[in-house]
């Protein structure tokens, strides 16, 4: 028989599990679980400046290793503050479970000083959340917690837990198994059978791959498919990586701000095959004219998904590794010399323009002149914004997991603690983060705490001193007014860094940017790099919100 | 920037009808614990999908409940179980005709 407090048991079923890193800030009606902690010898807390740096760390490390990794905050603000990175976690299922602290269970409802509906407002953010009413429940609700987070398509998990939930003693026999993922749902294989045979009468077809791809550690499969059966392939903002870009099927990646050619090549597709992507409004455009001539093939984990946009001709609901291991033995290997010698002419003609590549002060030259300092073993993430895209366009992916961005919710701030996070899962390889200097400032906080875990975190800063992607928008939709999109006073982000103990450099001033840039980016330690950029540098092509993918502008 | 792109606008769709007039009876198997109904009813109330009657009693020893839904057909409603069927706390969910009996009797309490 064991007794132990709830806290007690918080942390051993974490250890459990497999934890060794906790992000958090803690808080009163954390402090037991907090306590436990300091006996735990098996989990590192990192100490973050705000909570949803926590957040972001945590989906940093969920990122990378692929499994749940934990957040932890107090009450009330705490718990809100944590609200934007598990919704961020939601809409690109990543697998994190929060553990917030709340108010005793008998204060619950009274206004209590900060109390907040932790669970009410976490409902349409996770895939799941419990609000524990024992200490006892906890033996069920943790392990489940990570039982879900990680299991058919991984999501964000809270487990909000009064304070007297953590003080209460608990006695059992013996602690709950360690928790592995449930099984992925069995799928029909007269399915993979038709869709075998789709691929093979197909004359134009195009692979089209999502995030699910990567959740699923089936990269290398998808390309194997692409390669036997000849399929030109597109990739999501979520699965750059999934194919090398320099492959020579590879589209690289489609919609709002994809290349004129890989468009053009989706809209002549006469077979779409979707796999672990969800047909989002900013991949597809408007969704009439999304593959107006394409037969649809759909794989998804998430049942949900399937006919949820576009009708599937054939939707096959499994795992994208175990779908994949079906159908590569019943794809015909094929040459298509006639469909991919189009396919190449269309990218001689309608190429991705990527002006001053040369030249390290404009954007995409900085990215060139970042990738060639690394080598794939680099984990890149970004902000949200010009910067993103740009990156997202240019930046020679060769693996998955080496790209990490806000897909879903799109929230600025998301890159530089996702950043850290990388780097505390994956303390081997260096990091960088493509920032712009509105998304850093949302974040900026946590170079703090990347300078007291001293990672290998580099921020790449974009400064154009303005709100890029918005001073954009309003440049080509809104008649040119400006509002609001403009900092009218320069910040000085190096005295920022250097004031919260972090490195900085500037290429600005630098004779030799190349030369600063390779010798920042080779020497350990967390480091701010900065450069200015011009504010009317746009990203081109943009297919205007809600229009066909057809109607590029640029 | 050039004179081409200053016409160009964001294109934001129109909110399509959805209602029809048909009624359907949903019948769901839950988990009996504080919050499952908040979890069903907020799935139905951010689509503005309309639930016209609920009800709500547990089964057996208590560990589960059922719901019944009694809502308009809606083009949206195959979608709309399969967004219910993935809650963690839904174990079932059938669909009924909407001369299911069980809203049948109820109507001398709203008189």
């Amino acid at each position: 028989m064991m007794q132990m407090t709830g806290a007690d048991l918080i942390v051993k079923l974490l250890e459990r599990q497999g934890i060794s890193t906790i992000a958090g800030v803690p808080g009163g009606a954390a402090l037991p679980m907090y306590d436990a902690l300091s006996k735990s010898e098996q989990i590192h807390h990192v100490l973050c400046r705000h909570e949803q740096g926590a957040g972001f760390i945590a989906q940093g490390m969920a990122r990378v290793s692929g499994r749940p990794e934990v957040c932890l905050a107090s009450s009330g603000p705490g718990a809100t503050n944590l609200i934007t990175a598990i919704a961020d976690a939601k809409l690109d299922s990543i697998p994190i479970i929060a553990l917030t602290g709340q108010v005793p269970l008998s204060m619950i409802g009274t206004d209590a000083f900060q109390e907040v509906d932790t669970y009410g407002l976490t409902i349409p953010i996770t895939k799941h959340n419990f609000l524990v009413r024992s200490a006892k429940e906890l033996l069920t609700a943790v392990p489940a917690a990570f039982r879900i987070a990680m299991s058919d398509r991984p999501g964000p998990v809270l487990i909000d837990v009064p304070k007297d939930v953590q003080n209460q003693m608990v006695s059992f026999e013996e602690f709950p198994d360690v928790v592995v993922p449930d099984a992925a749902p069995s799928f029909d294989i007269a399915a993979i059978e038709e869709a075998a045979k789709m691929i093979e009468a197909a004359e134009r077809p195009v692979l089209y791959l999502g995030g699910g791809v990567i959740h699923s550690g089936a990269a290398h499969m998808a390309v194997t498919l692409a390669e036997q059966a000849s399929l030109p392939t597109t990739m999501t903002l979520m699965a750059l990586g999934a194919m090398p870009m320099d492959h020579p099927l590879s589209l690289g990646m489609l919609g709002m701000h994809g290349a004129r050619y890989t468009n053009y090549v989706l809209e002549e597709a006469d077979l779409l095959i979707c796999v672990g992507a969800r047909f989002d409004d900013r991949a597809i455009g408007k969704t009439a004219e999304f593959c107006p001539n394409a037969k649809i093939i759909h794989v998804d984990i998430d049942r949900s998904e399937l006919h949820k946009v576009k009708n599937a001709h054939v939707a096959i609901a499994g795992d994208v590794a175990q779908v994949l291991s079906e159908l590569l033995p019943r794809v015909k290997p094929q040459l298509r010399k006639r469909w991919l010698s189009h396919v190449e002419s269309l990218k001689g003609r309608f190429p991705l323009a990527m002006p001053g590549i040369d030249n390290p002060r404009s954007p995409y030259g900085l990215i060139h002149a970042v990738a060639n300092c690394l080598d794939d073993n680099a984990i890149i993430t970004s902000d949200v914004g010009q910067h993103q895209m740009w990156v997202a366009q240019a930046y020679p992916f060769r693996r998955s997991r080496q790209w990490l961005n806000s897909g879903g919710l799109g929230t600025m701030g998301f890159g530089f603690p996702a950043a850290i996070g990388a780097a505390l899962a994956a303390p081997d390889r260096t990091v960088v983060c493509f920032s712009g200097d509105g998304s850093l400032k949302m974040n900026i906080q946590e170079m703090a705490t990347a300078a007291q875990e001293n990672v290998n975190v580099k921020i790449v800063l974009f400064n154009n001193q303005s709100l890029g992607l918005v001073h954009q928008q309003q440049n080509l939709f809104y008649g040119k007014r400006i509002m609001a999109s403009r900092y009218e006073r320069p910040t000085d982000f190096l005295k920022i860094a250097d004031g919260f103990g972090m490195r900085a450099v500037d290429l600005d001033p630098a004779p030799n940017p190349r030369a600063t840039l390779a010798e920042a980016l080779n020497t350990p330690g967390p480091c701010l790099i900065h450069a200015t950029i011009d504010p009317n540098e746009f990203v081109y092509p943009m297919v205007p919100p809600g229009a066909a993918n057809s109607e590029m502008i640029g | 920037m050039s004179e081409q792109n200053t016409n160009l606008s964001e294109y934001i769709p129109d909110v399509p009808e959805h209602n029809g007039f048909t009624k359907v009876v949903l019948e769901l198997g839950v988990a009996n614990h504080p919050g499952v109904m908040s979890h069903i009813c907020g799935l139905f109330a951010r689509r503005a999908f309309n639930v016209e009657g609920i009800l709500c009693m547990p089964v057996g020893s208590g560990d589960t409940s059922r719901i019944w839904l009694l809502i308009f057909e809606d083009e949206r409603l195959s979608k709309m179980i399969k967004q219910v069927e993935k809650l963690e706390d839904v174990l079932y969910v059938r669909q009924h005709g909407g001369e299911h009996p069980v809203f049948g009797r109820l109507d001398e309490f709203f008189q």
